[in-house]
C-alpha cells in the first residue's frame, strides 16, 4: 500500500496503480480521451494530466503510476486551463456541427467543452476536408470529426485482433484509416462496431436504417413485422435514463406496436429454434464423425473473421443461419402463408444490439429467390432515437407479449444475449437429445460471467464431452490457435464477437462501462432464473412450427430455409 | 516496372525471423528496387513480419519517403528547402498539384507525372527549384509551372519535339 495526497486529502493506493485509478477510486473525477480501462496507456491526449508538488511538467495520472508521498493537485488553476486549451485546440479544427450530428447528447467532446467551460472559440485552426466512407455495410467513418484519440485503434487491434484501423500520414494530416486508406468494405473490419463504442465523437457510426423503416411504416401496402434479438430489451432502459439492467422487453413491445409495427416478435424464439437446429447438428457430427469441434454461427462478426482470417475452419462453422435471419425466413415463409401474404409485401425488421447484422442481413447468402430474409436492421440506439421520435413514453405504456405464431420463447433463447449463452440453452438440450432426460442442474455456472474464455467438460450419456466460450475476437484467436497447435479435447466452441456477448454490442448504447455490461448480464440471468420454460426443447411454438411446417430438426425445409454455407474471403489483412 | 511476388520474396528472405524493427529497412529495399510500395508488397512483407496491413501502411506513411503509386514518366520532384520556401515555393507546389490533380506521393491517372516533395535538393541559387527526372527548373512561378507541364505533355504525345 501507497499512501499519497490529492487536493490536501490522504488516499492509499495500491502498488503499481496508476494516479487516475486510485484517484477515481478515491471518488476525484479526473477527466480522460484516450485512456481505455485495461489497454495500453498511450498517454497521448494529456487531458487527465495532475499537478505533482516538486515536477515541473503535468504529469499524464492515465500513464503515471502512484509513488509514495505524491502531493497531487488535480484541479488547480494551471492544470484545469492546460485541460481547457486541450479541448480548446481540438475544437480549432472540429466542424461545428454538433446540431446535425449523430452524438449530439452523448458526444464526449461536447461534454468535456461543456466541463471546462470552452464558451468561445480562442484558436482557428486549419480544417482538412475528408470525405466520410460510406462504403461499409454496417459502420461510416467521418474524420472530420476525429479527434485522433486512438481508441478505435486499439479497441480493433488489441480486444478484436482485426487492426482494420490504424494512423496514417503524419501532423496535420494525420488521420485514422483502413490500410491504402480504401473504404471499410474491402478492408479487415469485421464490423463488429466496437470502435463506434468507444469513439469519443460523431466520427465513427452505424450506417442508420431509420429511414428504410419509417418508409415501410409509411407505406401503405406493407406489412412491416419487427423482431427484437434477446440483449436490447435488457439495455434498452439506459437510453431513456433508467438504471442498467432493467428489463423492459414488454413495454418495448407495447412500444414498437404503437409506433406501428403491425406484428412484434422475439429473436429469443428463433434462439430456441437455432438450438434445435444446432444441438441436432452437434449430435449429428458426434454420432456420424464430422468435422469437431463444431462452432457457432450466429454471430456474424465472428463469421468474416473466419473467412477471412482462418478460412481452413470454415468447415467447423456450424451450418445453422443466425436467429435474426431464421426469423426473417420463417416470417416470409411460414408466417406469410399462414397470413396469406406475399413475401415481397413484408418488410422486415429487426432490432439488434449489434451493427455486424446489418452486413449479415444483406449477405447473398441470407436471400431467397432474390428476396432478402431481413429487410433492415436497427440498433438498440436506433429504436430508442425512434421511440423518442415518435414521443412514446415508457413509463407510461402498458406492457404487451409477442405475438403469435412465434409468441413464446424459453430463457434458454434469452441467454443467447450473453457470452456462453448459446452453449448452456445448446448443452440443456444436447442433453435431453442424446439421454432422453433434462440436465439435473440447468444453470451451468463455469459458463457465466465475463471471463474472455470460458470452459466446461459434461457427461453425455457414456460421452466425456469439451466445450469452450470466448468472446471478444481477440480471445477467439487464442483459442484457434490453440486448435491450430493441435488441442482436441473440444466437442463444441461458442464464439461471440463483441467481448462479453451481444449484452455489449456494438450497437448497445453508448458510455456502458463494465458495471453496466455487468448489470444487463445479470438482468438475463434472473430472467433465466425465475422462468418456468429453461429449455428450447419445449418451448411449444416451436415444436408446432416444425409439426405444421418445417418437419423435423435438420429436414430438408429446415436445410433450405435455416442453413447456409460460407467461403473463405479475400481481403487486405 | 511490377513487382512480382518473387521478387519481393527474395528480398524477405535476406531477414528471416525478421521483427517488427526490420519493417523500415525492408520497406526501404523494396522501394529502392521498384520505386514504390505495392499493395502486394506490402501485404507480403505483412505475411513475412506478422504485421496486420492497416499497421505497416500507418507506420509507412509516417515517412514522407515511401511512395505507394510507381513513378510517372516525368517524375516531379519538388524543393521545399529553406531558400526553395523563402523564395514562394508553397505556390509552386501549390500550382503543381492544381495542374496535375494529385498530391504529393501519387502519380497521374495516365502514368505520366509523379510528385514528390524533398527537402533542399542543394541548388539554392535557382530558388524556388524543382527538378524533373534530374533536370533542374529555375526560379519557377506558377505560370512558368504551367507552361512546363504542358511542354512536357506535348513532348509525351509526339506533338512538339522542339521542346
Ligand atoms: S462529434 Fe461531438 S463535438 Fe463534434 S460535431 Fe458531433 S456532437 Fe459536436
Ligand atoms: S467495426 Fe470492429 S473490426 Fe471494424 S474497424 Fe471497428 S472495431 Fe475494427
Ligand atoms: S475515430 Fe473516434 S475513436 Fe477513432 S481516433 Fe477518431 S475520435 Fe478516436
Ligand atoms: S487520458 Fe491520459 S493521456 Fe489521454
Amino acid at each position: 500500500m501507497l499512501n499519497f495526497e490529492a487536493n490536501g486529502r490522504s488516499i492509499t493506493a495500491k502498488k503499481g496503480e496508476t494516479i487516475l485509478k486510485a484517484l477515481n477510486r478515491a471518488g476525484i473525477k479526473v477527466p480522460t480521451l484516450c485512456y481505455m480501462e485495461d489497454l495500453t496507456p498511450t498517454g497521448a491526449c494529456r487531458l487527465c494530466v495532475v499537478e505533482i508538488e516538486g515536477r515541473p511538467g503535468l504529469v499524464p495520472s492515465c500513464a503515471y503510476p502512484v509513488e509514495e508521498g505524491m502531493k497531487i493537485q488535480t484541479h488547480s488553476p494551471r492544470v484545469v486551463r492546460s485541460r481547457k486549451a486541450i479541448v480548446e485546440l481540438l475544437l480549432s479544427s472540429h466542424p461545428d456541427d454538433c446540431l446535425y450530428c449523430s452524438r449530439n447528447g452523448t458526444c464526449e467532446l461536447q461534454s468535456l467543452a461543456e466541463e471546462l467551460g470552452v464558451r468561445e472559440r480562442r484558436y482557428t485552426g486549419a480544417k482538412n476536408e475528408y470525405k466520410a466512407d460510406m462504403s461499409s455495410l454496417s459502420i461510416v467513418r467521418d474524420p472530420n470529426k476525429c479527434i485522433l484519440c486512438g481508441r478505435c485503434v486499439r479497441v480493433c487491434e488489441e480486444v478484436q485482433g482485426v487492426s482494420a484501423l490504424d494512423f496514417i500520414n503524419r501532423g496535420s494530416c494525420a488521420i485514422v484509416g483502413t490500410a491504402f486508406n480504401e473504404g471499410l468494405n474491402i478492408s479487415s473490419c469485421v464490423n463488429c462496431g466496437q470502435c463506434v463504442n468507444v469513439c469519443p465523437t460523431g466520427a465513427l457510426r452505424e450506417q442508420n436504417h431509420i429511414k428504410e423503416v419509417r418508409d415501410a411504416l409509411n407505406d401503405p401496402n406493407k406489412v412491416v413485422v419487427v423482431q427484437h434479438a434477446p440483449a436490447v430489451s435488457v439495455s434498452i432502459a439506459e437510453e431513456f435514463g433508467m438504471k442498467p439492467g432493467r428489463d423492459v422487453c414488454g413495454v418495448m413491445t407495447a412500444a414498437l406496436r404503437a409506433m406501428g409495427f403491425d406484428y412484434v416478435f422475439d429473436t429469443a424464439f428463433t434462439a430456441d429454434l437455432t438450438i434445435m437446429e444446432e444441438a441436432s447438428e452437434l449430435a449429428q457430427r458426434i454420432q456420424t464423425g464430422g468435422t469437431l469441434p463444431m462452432m457457432t454461427s450466429c454471430s456474424p462478426g465472428w463469421i468474416k473473421f473466419v473467412e477471412q482470417f482462418y478460412p481452413e475452419f470454415i468447415g467447423n462453422l456450424s451450418t445453422c443461419k443466425s436467429p435474426q435471419q431464421m426469423m426473417g425466413a420463417v416470417i416470409k415463409s411460414f408466417f406469410a402463408q399462414q397470413k396469406k401474404l406475399m413475401p415481397e409485401n413484408i418488410f422486415s425488421v429487426s432490432v439488434m444490439p449489434c451493427t455486424a447484422k446489418k452486413f449479415e442481413a444483406q449477405r447473398p447468402e441470407m436471400l431467397n429467390d432474390n428476396i432478402p430474409d431481413v429487410d433492415a436492421v436497427l440498433t438498440t440506439r436506433e429504436l430508442a432515437l425512434m421511440i423518442r421520435r415518435g414521443g412514446i413514453d415508457l413509463d407510461a405504456i402498458k406492457p404487451e407479449n409477442a405475438d403469435s405464431p412465434f409468441g413464446q420463447r424459453s430463457s434458454a433463447g434469452k441467454l443467447f444475449g450473453a457470452s456462453g449463452g448459446v452453449m448452456e440453452a445448446a448443452a440443456r438440450t444436447a442433453y435431453f437429445l442424446l439421454t432422453g432426460q433434462e440436465l439435473s442442474e440447468l444453470k451451468i455456472q463455469p459458463l457465466r460471467g465475463l471471463k474472455g474464455i470460458k470452459e466446461a467438460r459434461f457427461q453425455i450419456g457414456d460421452l466425456d464431452v469439451g466445450v469452450a466460450v470466448a468472446s471478444g475476437l481477440g480471445n477467439a484467436r487464442k483459442l484457434l490457435e490453440q486448435i491450430k497447435n493441435g488441442r482436441d479435447d473440444l466437442h463444441f466452441i461458442e464464439i461471440m464477437t463483441c467481448p462479453g456477448g451481444c449484452i455489449a454490442g456494438g450497437g448497445q448504447p453508448f458510455n456502458a462501462d463494465i458495471n453496466a455490461v455487468t448489470k444487463r448480464m445479470k438482468a438475463l440471468y434472473t430472467i433465466d432464473r425465475d422462468d418456468t420454460l429453461r429449455v428450447s426443447h419445449k418451448n411449444q411454438e416451436v415444436q408446432k412450427l416444425y409439426d405444421e411446417f418445417l418437419g423435423k430438426p435438420l429436414g430438408e425445409k429446415s436445410h433450405h430455409l435455416l442453413h447456409t454455407h460460407y467461403a473463405p474471403r479475400e481481403v487486405m489483412h | 516496372m511490377t513487382t512480382t511476388i518473387n521478387e519481393i520474396d527474395t528480398i524477405l528472405q535476406q531477414y528471416p525471423n525478421a521483427q517488427r524493427d526490420a519493417l523500415i529497412p525492408i520497406l526501404q529495399k523494396i522501394q529502392d528496387q521498384f520505386s514504390y510500395l505495392s499493395r502486394d508488397a506490402v501485404v507480403q512483407v505483412g505475411q513475412h513480419l506478422n504485421l496486420p496491413v492497416s499497421k505497416i501502411y500507418g507506420v509507412a506513411t509516417f515517412y514522407n519517403q515511401f511512395r505507394f503509386q510507381p513513378l510517372g514518366q516525368y517524375h516531379i520532384q519538388v524543393c521545399r528547402g529553406t531558400a526553395c520556401h523563402v523564395k514562394g515555393s508553397a505556390a509552386v507546389l501549390k500550382s503543381l498539384k492544381h495542374e496535375l490533380g494529385i498530391e504529393a506521393g501519387q502519380t497521374t491517372r495516365d502514368g505520366l507525372f509523379s510528385l514528390e516533395i524533398v527537402a533542399c535538393i542543394g541548388a539554392c541559387g535557382l530558388a524556388p527549384v524543382i527538378s524533373v527526372n534530374g533536370e533542374f527548373y529555375a526560379s519557377l512561378t506558377p505560370e512558368k509551372v504551367k507552361h512546363i507541364i504542358v511542354s512536357l505533355q506535348r513532348k509525351a504525345n509526339g506533338e512538339d519535339s522542339n521542346e
